[in-house]
């Protein structure tokens, strides 16, 4: 796993108190882990801390799943 | 009105996380005091509280993995997960689960709070301050507003009746079980859970109640003889956090489904001093009146009233107000046969939560026929025929038991409490 993957899954665990094994790339954030749209807002903000990124919100809307995150977040902090 | 009595009860205090366990520290002449811990306290006046004992559950440790996700904890201030604890195990004391629509909307719930989520809103303006509006969590405002402690608990437990909260200050928790014992009797839900819950030991929580010299501050290095109430070296408040709920129910369904019955709810008096923001008025006439109106709707007298739950915060004036406005209850007649304490000398303040804890320990009080002790109460400030029943717990027959609550902004708040018949 990369490096940004293990960080977006652990803040993903911690934020939704998921099971570790729950959380794959194609886990969707509301339909397979529970997650409410206020808590996705706040999934956002923390990959924003974590990554020192903004994550405008058309693009925040496009990451419904762990794996969004998981590009996403590759490309923003490659660049 | 319909008769209202008191089938369950729940308890988060400084002394235990449960009812029975918090009783038999509080019989014991435990305190829950000790030097402020999670914070830093080295430019604070006060420098002592009394924290809710946390660990894995064991030894009525408070564990609050037991009581919601972690994943709702993150989201809210403590008073919210010590309101949902306080309240499951009042529900589950009094074998209530709501599950048909029917039953759903005919239990609402009541929980009020004194100050609601002052850390969490204290650490947000520091957020917002240094990192900017973006960073401010999606759940800040639920997770702070006082109401939400009845929110969470409606949600979790299924409870579609009545969605209401108090906030009286110091007098939250008493209001909170008298107002939903009036929805009770005038039959605007069967089942009510009241209460109150609060989690102000924080930073700027002493440091706001130690501005306006509320706070102990002779007793630091000493903090289990820091509350004292009526003695005569007590010098201010000791903060505790908790939370406390009971069930409530009309007599004729409690008796009707084979509830155990605690206790019922005969008086709730209620008044204001119109004096002063913070300190009560010198004559005691607010809290005369509402312990008045209390006796008053219970159909007694005040020689009836065999034991009196005193709002007692170890202040330096407050404590002979209240003293002097109980003996202006009973007037001409002999007041030797009453005994009164604060319990706040073992749990300290719980402001929001305080009536609603006092209310439970009327109710075991009557249930056991005994009366709670007044920790450290070495020399009595003042002379009075009143059993003030110093340092032990004392067996003694309680058909009647009054709790008194007075907050800031001068509201006074008085509940009757009779054994069941």
């Amino acid at each position: 796993m990369s490096d940004v993957a293990e960080r977006v899954k652990k803040i993903v665990i911690e934020h939704l108190g998921v099971d570790a094994d729950k959380v794959t790339d194609d886990a969707n954030f509301i339909e397979d882990l529970g997650a409410d749209s206020l808590d996705t807002v706040e999934l956002v903000m923390a990959f924003e801390e974590e990554f020192g990124v903004e994550i405008p919100d058309d693009a925040a809307e496009s990451i419904v799943t762990v794996g969004d995150a998981i590009r996403f977040l590759d490309k923003a902090t490659a660049s | 009105m319909r008769r209202v009595v008191i089938t369950g009860l729940g308890m988060v205090s400084p002394l235990a996380c449960g009812v029975e366990a918090s009783w038999e520290r509080l019989l014991a002449g435990r305190s829950g005091a000790g030097p402020i811990h999670g914070f830093d306290t080295s430019d604070l006046a006060c420098k002592i509280a009394m924290h809710v004992p946390r660990g894995d559950g064991s030894n009525a440790t408070f564990n609050p993995d037991q009581w919601m996700d972690t994943k709702d904890q993150r989201k809210v201030d403590d008073y919210i997960i010590y309101a949902v604890a306080a309240a499951t195990q009042a529900l589950d004391d009094a074998g209530w689960k709501p599950r048909t629509h029917e039953e759903q909307i005919q239990t609402g719930v009541l929980i009020g709070s004194g100050v609601g989520g002052l850390g969490g809103i204290s650490e947000t303006a520091v957020i917002l301050h240094e990192k900017g509006p973006r960073r401010v969590s999606p759940f800040f405002i639920s997770g702070r507003l006082i109401n939400l402690a009845s929110g969470y608990v409606s949600i979790m437990h299924g409870l579609k009746g009545p969605n209401h909260a108090v906030s009286t200050a110091c007098s939250t928790g008493t209001h909170a079980i008298g107002d939903a014992a009036r929805l009770i009797a005038l039959g605007d839900a069967e089942v009510m859970v009241a209460g109150g819950a609060e989690s102000a030991i924080n930073r700027i929580g002493i440091a706001g109640f130690a501005a306006c010299r509320a706070l102990s501050t002779n007793f630091n290095d000493r903090p289990k003889q820091a509350s004292r109430p009526y003695d005569k070296d007590r010098d201010g408040f000791v903060m505790g956090d908790g939370a406390g709920c009971v069930v409530l129910e009309p007599y004729e369904r409690a008796r009707a489904r084979g509830a155990k019955i605690y206790a019922e709810v005969v008086g709730y008096g209620m008044s204001g001093d119109a004096f002063h923001i913070t300190a009560p008025e010198g004559s005691g006439d607010g809290a005369l009146r509402a312990m008045q109106a209390a006796v008053k709707r219970a159909g007694i007298t005040p020689q009836d009233v065999d034991y009196v739950n005193a709002h007692g915060t170890s202040t330096p004036l407050g404590d002979e107000i209240e003293l002097t406005a109980v003996h202006k209850l009973f007037g001409n007649a002999d007041p030797s046969g009453l005994s009164m304490s604060s319990t706040k000398s073992a749990i300290g303040h719980l402001l929001g939560a305080a009536g609603a804890v006092e209310a439970i320990f009327c109710t075991l009080a009557i249930r056991d026929q005994i009366v709670p002790p007044t920790l450290n109460l070495d020399h009595p400030s003042v002379e009075t025929p009143i059993d003030l029943v110093p340092h032990k717990s004392r067996k003694r027959e309680v058909e009647f038991a009054l709790s008194n609550s007075f907050g800031f902004g001068g509201t006074n708040a008085c509940l009757v409490l009779r054994a069941p018949q």
